[in-house]
């Protein structure tokens, strides 16, 4: 198992050293330059600005500069954001605690509704429960995520008046109001994120328990004697899951691209903002950084998957 | 299966009558057929019989709510809205299908070269579009779209600079799904007997794949397709609420719905109309995707 993991994650060093230099390149080419401003500085001299360009290494060609960055991320040198003035690792770590909560809160609120509601749908086939089950998730993920939060803030903020639309990281106090007040402000992020999760991941649990549910062991377990849960939960789901599982992982880059949608509508400062804002004033350590952590993010999910899968079915070895 | 078909007295019918019979069983799909093609027409005939230009300004009517002299209300410039909407439609379709035609030309390509070459070729193509799938893809368009719009902008003017490059950039990201599902048909057909009789008579590897492999293995293709012009609608509606689409006078619907979202409190309409037609030609695009997968698989039962 350890030798599997090792195999794995030595596989994947390649695939991240390619993100890397696309990333790098593409950035390379971009026109704009964070001592931009300096030049409509009048009190600041060409000199110094070249200076400051070749301090930072922005004059070298390109495949040095790659070099040169690769070398300072692997000894954990990230690089410093000049338009905040700070090293870019620690506001990395300030943004990125409100992000993954955010997201884990919603795959959670996802998985809770879409693995009974699918499990439900697939072992009536056709019922009445299983068609608006499915109608319902079709139209769930026939919305986009800034369409749904919209809508969320219309009705619940504007209209019903329950909920505040703006998220606030810095809310002053403690202790249960404190929570209390952290708990409704993420209610909308969560469940509009949740909810589009939860449909198509619906869609792919069902199919993949009406796959499994007519299989022979399935009936050799019922004819066993066993009652109708147990064969559900403990023969039927399990299987089920092995292919939800890899369908989960290959969804998740487009996860974050959904939550940095949902940062945007709700404010929320979390590090898809931060990236925005990176973007919009063109300070390439941020991006580069943010971007690169999605990627290894991802990398790091269809990792986990494959070894969810191991667990999940002890027919698949790791050699 | 075949017994059955036999007993029965139905004619020899082409796959392509055979295809739509069944698609007609699927009831929200044939309806939804109906539903985008009333959104399509109205999109490309509606500004030619609906006479409000987009940026008419209307300083009596700001911020006003819909009436009989604006259906769908107006903005904060008093602009008609549905002028606009019907305007942006326009753009959001033609990006839609655009970026599919993309993804679809590249993803067939290259799980047709992957498919035909296999060996180190098809090892390093799905290398690549594995990389690919990995990439994160939203921060990426945005990035992408920031570096290139100006040179863009400056070699094909505004809109057309603007156009291609978000048909190229969300084209260049949708490809891979495509491509591996092309490339497993082409693993599997290409060892069917028909193939190898095909072979046997002496047809080149591109006769092969023109007249034999490809036709027979576009039914998911075509499926691929249409779900593709819905996720590039939501892509580029994405981009442009995110401010980094389109520029804010060139009105698609998600720029609408990103410029409206302000007012929200005094004016709903303005968000709530290109939001609600997003949702429905998404929708709308999903269910006829669905209705033609059960349609073009022969063998699903229905």
């Amino acid at each position: 198992m350890t030798h599997y993991i090792l195999r794995r994650l030595l596989i994947a060093l390649p695939s991240l050293l390619g993100i890397s230099v696309i990333l790098f390149t593409v950035l390379a080419l971009a026109p704009g330059d964070p001592f931009e401003d300096l030049a409509n500085n009048p009190n600041v001299p060409p000199e110094v600005r070249m200076a400051l360009r070749a301090q930072f290494g922005l004059d070298d060609p390109i495949w040095q500069r790659y070099f040169y960055w690769l070398a300072n991320m692997i000894k954990g040198d990230w690089g410093f954001s000049f338009v905040s003035r700070i090293d870019v690792d620690t506001l990395i770590m300030q943004r990125l605690p409100v992000t993954i909560a955010v997201i884990g809160a919603s795959q959670l609120l996802a998985l809770l509704i879409a693995l009974p509601v699918g499990v439900l749908a697939a072992v009536k086939p056709y019922s009445w429960f299983d068609r608006i089950a499915s109608t319902l998730a079709f139209i769930g993920f026939s919305l986009p995520t800034f369409f749904t939060g919209v809508l969320f803030i219309l009705f619940f903020s504007i209209y019903l008046g329950w909920l505040p639309f703006v998220f606030r990281a810095d809310i002053p106090g403690s202790g249960w109001p404190w929570l209390w007040e952290h708990v409704r402000q993420s209610i909308m992020p969560v469940t509009v994120l949740g909810v589009f999760q939860a449909a198509s991941w619906m869609r792919y649990v069902r199919s993949s328990v009406l796959d499994v549910i007519r299989l022979d062991y399935v009936n050799t377990a019922r004819s066993k004697g066993l009652s109708e849960r147990v064969v559900i939960n403990k023969h039927v789901v399990r299987n089920a899951m092995i292919p939800v599982v890899t369908l989960i992982a290959l969804q998740l880059p487009q996860l974050f691209g959904g939550a940095i949608v949902t940062e945007q509508i709700f404010r929320i400062p979390g590090i898809g903002s931060l990236l925005i804002d990176a973007i919009l004033r063109s300070d390439m350590p941020v991006i580069m950084a943010v971007t690169f952590v999605l990627s290894v993010l991802v990398i790091l999910f269809n990792l986990l998957a494959d070894i969810i899968y191991g667990w999940l079915d002890p027919r698949i070895s790791y050699r | 299966m075949a017994p059955a078909r036999l007993g029965k007295a139905v004619a020899s019918v082409s796959p392509g009558v055979e295809a739509w019979r069944r698609f007609k069983r699927h009831r929200l799909a044939y309806m939804s057929l109906f539903v985008l093609g009333a959104m399509v027409l109205a999109v490309l005939i509606g500004p030619l019989i609906y006479k409000v230009g987009i940026n008419d300004i209307d300083f009596k009517a700001r911020l006003a709510a819909p009436s009989a002299g604006h259906l769908m209300g107006t903005d904060d410039l008093g602009r008609d809205i549905l002028a606009r909407v019907l305007y942006g439609g326009r753009i959001s379709l033609a990006v839609g299908l655009a970026a599919m035609l993309m993804a679809i030309t590249v993803g067939v390509i290259i799980g047709a070269v992957a498919g035909m070459a296999r060996g180190w070729v098809d090892a390093a193509l799905m290398w690549v579009t594995d990389l690919f799938l990995s990439l994160p893809q939203l921060p990426l368009l945005l990035l992408l779209m920031v570096l290139f719009r100006d040179p863009l902008k400056a070699a094909f003017g505004l809109e057309v600079g603007i156009f291609l490059l978000i048909v190229l950039v969300i084209g260049g990201f949708r490809w891979m799904p495509v491509a591996r599902l092309v490339r497993a048909q082409f693993f599997s057909l290409r060892e069917k007997e028909f193939v190898e009789a095909a072979r046997a008579l002496g047809a080149s590897t591109s006769r092969q794949v023109v007249r034999h492999i490809l036709p027979n293995s576009l039914g998911p293709v075509i499926v691929a397709a249409t779900i593709d012009v819905a996720a590039a609608i939501i892509a580029e509606s994405t981009l442009s609420f995110l401010g980094l689409g389109f520029p804010p006078d060139v009105p698609t619907w998600g720029r609408i719905l990103y410029d409206g979202r302000d007012y929200m409190d005094l004016a709903a309409h303005w968000a709530l109309f290109p939001g609600l037609l997003i949702f429905a030609t998404v929708l709308t695009i999903n269910f006829i995707g669905d209705g033609l997968r059960d349609a073009l698989d022969p063998r699903r039962v229905l």
